[in-house]
């Protein structure tokens, strides 16, 4: 058993293991995140295991299951190392000649590789693929490597030594003054400064301290955090440990969300692992500084993302926001000094203490410093988790690194801050990533989804999706936020389905300006986000559903009507067997038919028609 | 007897009412629902009154108090899945079982419930049944989905 009990031998047991484990060893490393487990992704794993057991070649290569490697859209991935080989979309069925070919012997299985659009070259090494080059991983370059249920792996790469040189060679006050010079901003959404955060905790009277995680990542389409707690928890651990030190607290709690289940059992092994080695617990490294942490489950509830109704969850009341005109800071869990923060925010601290406030300061824009990770997804042709620094305009997320719009589609819209953030037009495209920029455009930075909309994208249905979320999280405690939302669902619910008048839409309006001013909380006075960004951008649409009884992009079903263009119909017969209600006709060589009385507007035909034959005029 | 074990799910959390969602839910994971004698139980061992645990036990999306079927379908109703059509899954569930989301089969075979979120974006649009992932639906594969499970 392993107990470590100084820096030193901290730098011992690292190097005791570097040397043991030969850095040229062939590794298959398979992706593990919840994407491509959902995908098949372990039985690649126990096929590469039991035919290189077979082979005689269990010893000689190692089999790890990592963290997320991020490239979501092509799982199952492989990656085999030290070369960084990457082969995509692996099928169980695939791996025999990935062995034979790749690790027997010394070729490329091409079909297997990432093949570019356009040019159709195939790029085989990972970091040559554009997804890949075009971003800056520092929070999850680790991810794609290391097995995250073994706390050795995240040794060997430097993990724990930013704490050790944290409690051993720094004074708490300069590990605050390095992350505010750092420029750190919360990565949950509201953005504020962290080291502010932590020197107010830090000041205030009062014991015991508390430092929390948000592991609750309740947007809709927003997977990073996931990502970070299942792929590299002891990441999130090594920077709660660092700020704890910083502001004084012993004892801490991580809350994940209820669905992510995984999330939750690789950070119990990472705690558990981390007590073990004397990483966490009483006498960290020998010193006097002691942390435990525990964790609490989410149970279902969108509003517990909200500081204060995190932490009236984890005192085991339902999750009610409160006024914060006394701070957390002050007051905050068990009426105790607590600082919260997100799970991403916690991830960056070891980096800042690893490389100096000053290299991270470098980085991004002048009030946005590091690196962000987005979860990009939607209509965009590289689904996956990508991470860019503060900066970056939407443009070069979405196309140099997502590819651009699935199925070569318009792009109509990309939604950021999730059900708090806004939708903005394909004229801010070259806006810089940035919480000021964003949030002067109308959306907001949120925790990092990063949604892309196409012309078969419905705004006005999208404000609905939205605002029919939020009636449903809301808490209820504001008379605002709780009746503002309803009347605004039941106007969009109008709007949708053909009963709306111009009226209608100005009063929705008005109704969201007024929840936005009189919520008390976060969700509250976000809520009407979708919304207002949709009218101040998507205005005509809104009319042409109240004035022109139409869905231009022929997603409402009472304002839509399907149709076939004979002139483009090659009668192929793929719109018949998409058809879940046998709605549509046609025979060979003869343009197929809609029958409009039993289709159902379902949109599948449109879907799959290779010809764009089948229209909502 | 009866109370067994939520004794020890309450035991295991040193009895104390601060993790009284953790209880709950564990006391769901045991019976795959609350039942009314486990939340007195939890009112009663925990010192606090049972409104408090029905108020918890109500807020809480994840929390059922009516027995759930033999399976548990959900749908991903997350912006992307959204975006890629999951009201055509949730329809096509509902025309294949008779029953809307949050309800139960008559036979108690199935229970339907709507998730905001799974997390796994790229295989939109997501059902699981009984945790299982079942990614890129289509109508014509809920159907062949739920046959298996018939």
């Amino acid at each position: 058993m392993v107990k470590l009990t100084s820096p030193d031998q901290l730098v011992s047991y690292r190097e005791k293991l570097q040397a043991a484990r030969k850095q040229d060893k062939p590794c298959v490393a398979i992706c593990g995140g919840t994407g491509c487990r959902a995908n098949r992704g372990l039985e690649v794993a126990r096929t590469f295991r039991n035919i290189l057991k077979k082979k005689l070649l269990g010893e000689k290569v190692d089999v790890r299951i990592t963290g997320c490697h991020g490239f979501c859209e092509r799982g199952p991935l492989v990656v085999l190392l030290p070369g960084g080989t990457l082969y995509v979309s692996v099928t169980p069925d695939d791996v025999e000649e990935i062995v034979t070919a790749s690790i027997e012997g010394d070729s490329i299985v091409e079909r297997l590789t990432y093949q570019m659009p356009g040019t159709k070259k195939r790029v085989s090494r990972e970091l040559d693929i554009p997804f890949y080059a075009n971003q800056q991983r520092l929070v999850l370059a680790k991810s794609g490597k290391i097995d995250p249920t073994s706390i050795d792996d995240y040794i060997v790469v430097g993990g724990y030594a930013s704490l050790a040189e944290a409690i051993t060679a720094m004074e708490p006050d300069e590990i605050i003054r390095w992350v505010e010079k750092s420029g750190l901003r919360g990565r949950g959404g509201a953005g504020f400064p962290t080291g502010r955060k932590w020197r107010a905790c830090r000041q205030a009277r009062g014991y015991p301290k508390y430092v929390l995680c948000n592991g609750d990542e309740g947007d809709p389409g927003a997977f990073m955090d996931r990502s970070i707690m299942e792929g590299n928890p002891h990441s999130v651990l090594e920077g709660m440990a660092i700020g704890a030190y910083a502001i004084g607290a012993d004892q801490g709690y991580i809350y994940v969300r209820h669905e992510y289940p995984l999330a939750v059992e690789n950070l119990r092994i990472a705690i558990d692992q981390a007590q073990e080695y004397g990483l966490l617990g009483d006498n960290i490294l020998g010193s006097d500084f002691s942390f435990n942490i525990r964790i609490s489950r989410g149970a279902g509830a969108f509003v517990c993302g909200e500081s204060t109704a995190l932490m009236a969850s984890i005192e085991g009341f339902s999750g009610e926001p409160r006024a914060k005109h006394i701070h957390t800071s002050e007051k905050g869990i068990f009426g105790k000094p607590t600082t919260l923060n997100n799970v991403e925010t916690w991830a960056n601290v070891p980096v800042i203490i690893d490389k100096g406030w000053q290299w991270f300061a470098g980085i991004g824009s002048e009030n946005s410093k590091g690196t962000k990770v987005f979860s990009l997804v939607g209509k965009v042709k590289n689904t996956g988790l990508v991470e860019v620094p503060m900066g970056t305009t939407l443009r070069h997320v979405i196309y140099d690194i997502g590819g651009g719009v699935a199925d070569n589609r318009k792009f109509k819209a990309v939604q950021t801050g999730g059900p708090s953030g806004g939708c903005l037009p394909a004229d801010e495209l070259d806006l810089p990533v940035d919480f000021e920029r964003l949030t002067e455009a109308g959306s907001m930075m949120g925790s990092g989804g990063m949604i892309v909309m196409d012309d078969r994208t419905c705004m006005v249905e999208v404000a609905r999706y939205f605002t029919k979320f939020l009636t449903k999280e809301s808490c209820g405690k504001c008379t605002a936020c709780r009746e503002g939302l309803l009347r605004m669902d039941e106007l969009l619910e109008k709007i949708t389905c053909g009963r709306g008048c111009a009226e209608d839409v100005e009063l929705l309006e008005e109704v969201g300006v007024y929840v936005q001013t009189n919520s008390m909380c976060g969700l509250g006075k976000t809520a009407a986000n979708p919304t207002l960004s949709t009218l101040k951008y998507f205005k005509d649409e809104y009319i042409s559903h109240v004035v022109e009884r139409r869905c231009p992009a022929g997603v409402c079903k009472e304002l839509t009507t399907f149709r076939i263009d004979g002139a483009k119909c090659r009668a192929c017969g793929k719109c018949i067997k998409s058809c879940p209600v046998e709605a549509i006709t046609g025979e060979k060589k003869v343009a197929h038919i809609i029958s409009q009385d039993r289709c159902i507007k379902c949109g599948a035909c449109r879907e799959v028609c290779p010809f764009d034959a089948v229209v909502a005029p | 007897m009866k109370h067994k074990k939520v004794d020890e799910i309450i035991d295991k959390y040193d009895g104390e009412k601060s993790w009284l969602v953790m209880i709950l839910q564990d006391v769901q994971q045991e019976y795959h629902y609350l039942p009314a004698s486990a939340l007195e139980r939890t009112a009663s061992r925990l010192g606090i009154s049972l409104s408090q645990v029905y108020n918890v036990a109500t807020f809480y999306s994840s929390f059922s108090l009516t027995k759930r079927g033999k399976h548990l379908i959900r749908i991903c109703d997350g912006t992307a899945c959204h975006l890629r059509r999951s009201s055509n899954i949730r329809d096509e569930i509902k025309r294949h079982l008779g029953i809307e989301v949050g309800q139960t089969t008559a036979d108690k075979k199935f229970t339907f419930e709507a998730v905001a979120c799974l997390g796994t974006c790229a295989l939109a649009p997501v059902m699981t049944v009984d945790h299982e992932y079942h990614g890129s639906m289509t109508p014509d594969k809920v159907r062949r989905t739920l046959e298996q499970y018939k």
